[in-house]
């Protein structure tokens, strides 16, 4: 499989969000807005990548029976990482997406490419792995995000279009679950069929 | 579901009456704006998996409307007409397949979406007369927000002259369809008669509703309002005749309906006493949607099996 398949993989056949419904915490709780979409999709993007080299490079020396526990310490590695750096440099992200970033620890998109595609692929192509399901997890958060935030509060990545609230209940919980439904139903109807 | 119209018809000429024609609009507009909605979406998205009922459509359509408030813009209807009909219904499968009542879930939808809108309040006033929203709270929301401000639940009604005989004939602030009880029983009564209904679950809700109110009346009067008050206010009526008996979202069984129309009561009085809403009876039902599939378990044993 060559590494742009792999990419392109990632982003249509096996989207996280839409195809493979996988990591729906995230998805639900930090898509209020396209911004905060976006960056938990980076977010989670930096997290799958350098944990799936990583445990790509060193899945030979892990014995079986202690692979999911050295897999969380690998990728909590890196959640650390990117909740310091977004502390220090993307204070008012960190505030609002808060709880969720300590949870990419437990995300089960992370855990899932590590068991399924690291562990048996080489460094490279675990790599473009984790930069397509990356790059899926984004654009589908981000696409949710913009579109609860059009919806919600009359805006686009925060520039407002109409005066006053939008329609509330696509920011609330349940909107969450609506804008996720017909979404996911567009994303089989259109996008996945052409495979 | 002619019927069902009919049955609907008191509360809304009551309800055009007291407030207007603001109110005949949002009533036209909305189960206009119903039928619309169906007949796009079963005619360019459904294809010819679906028969096209706009009667029920229409149903739809004036129950929604009958739970807004009187001076609710008209566009609100369309949204709640759109979220009732493409959300609940027809996503779903269309007529007989949605899980959820749609009218009500194009209330809630509206009620969490514009909070503002939908809990302004105008007091009936009578035929031609612009309804403003100048009074600005039903009974029920004028004893939730006493209660917690520590002024007695007796005295607020007291003081209100909120006597059942007052509430049972008409003048009721609130939704479009809450405002004469007597014009929904009446409603009540020609399901009956016509056999459309059966009283199973309306008669269990409010027995539910007045053995629980008053338990917690006799306990504390002080904080707890009682039976009648509880039973003639709000959209109970409304909820539990024509909202909790929709064929679709409501158990087969006459067992099923019991435990069903119990499960409404019990949410609808915890969600007024202690709820941060002063009403509960659309959640309730709501609520009790989901458990139906689990309701319709209890069949009755087949003749000769155990």
């Amino acid at each position: 499989m060559s590494k742009l398949k792999i990419i392109a993989n990632g982003i249509i056949k096996d989207n996280p969000t839409f195809a493979l419904v996988l990591g729906m915490c995230p998805t639900l709780g930090t898509t209020t807005s396209a911004i905060n979409g976006f960056g938990m999709g980076v977010a989670t993007m930096f997290v799958l990548i350098m944990s799936n080299i990583v445990i790509s490079a060193v899945a030979r020396f892990i014995p079986n029976k202690v692979r999911i526990p050295s897999y969380i310490v690998i990728i909590s590695t890196f959640v650390t990482i990117v909740q310091l750096l977004m502390q220090a440099y993307l204070p008012s992200l960190y505030e609002t997406l808060g709880l969720f970033i300590p949870l990419i620890v437990v995300n089960c998109i992370v855990l899932g490419r590590a068991e399924a595609f690291a562990n048996k692929n080489t460094v490279g192509d675990s790599a473009c792995d984790g930069l397509g399901i990356g790059l899926g997890f984004t654009l589908s958060l981000t696409v949710i995000g913009l579109v609860r935030e059009i919806l919600g509060s009359g805006s686009a990545f925060g520039l407002k279009f109409i005066s006053g609230d939008g329609v509330l209940a696509f920011v609330l919980a349940p909107g969450a679950f609506i804008v996720l439904g017909y979404l996911m139903v567009l994303f089989n109807k259109f996008v996945a069929k052409k495979e | 579901m002619t019927d069902v119209l009919i049955a609907l018809a008191p509360a809304s000429l009551v309800s055009i009456y007291f407030y207007g024609l603001p109110v005949l609009l949002l009533l036209a507009v909305s189960a206009a704006a119903c039928i619309l909605f169906e007949f796009l979406i079963h005619k360019y998205l459904m294809g010819s998996k679906t028969e096209f009922n706009g009667l029920s459509a229409a149903v739809t359509g004036v129950l929604l409307a009958l739970n807004l408030p009187p001076a609710a813009p008209w566009w609100i209807a369309v949204i709640g007409a759109f979220v009732a009909i493409a959300i609940a219904k027809m996503s779903f499968g269309g007529l007989g397949q949605n899980i959820f009542n749609p009218a009500l879930v194009g209330r809630v939808f509206l009620l969490i979406s514009f909070p503002v809108i939908m809990t302004t309040w105008s007091a009936p006033a009578g035929l031609f007369h612009n309804v403003d929203a100048f009074s600005g709270a039903t009974p029920l929301s004028i004893i939730n927000e006493g209660v917690k401000a520590g002024i007695p639940a007796n005295e607020i009604i007291a003081a209100h002259n909120f006597t059942p005989l007052e509430m049972l004939f008409a003048r009721t602030g609130g939704s479009v369809g809450e405002v004469s009880a007597i014009a929904l029983l009446i409603g009540f009564i020609y399901l009956l008669v016509r056999r459309v209904i059966r009283p199973h679950i309306t008669l269990s809700i409010w027995v539910t509703v007045a053995v629980m109110t008053g338990i917690f009346c006799l306990a504390n009067p002080a904080q707890f309002s009682g039976p009648a008050f509880n039973l003639l206010t709000g959209g109970m009526l409304l909820g539990s005749i024509f909202m909790a008996t929709d064929y679709v979202t409501s158990p087969m069984t006459a067992k099923g309906q019991i435990f069903f129309g119990v499960g409404i009561g019990v949410i609808a009085v915890l969600i007024r006493y202690f709820g941060s809403y002063p009403e509960g009876v659309s959640f309730a039902i709501l609520i009790m949607n989901c458990v139906t599939p689990l309701l319709n378990r209890l069949k009755p044993v087949g003749f000769g099996r155990k």
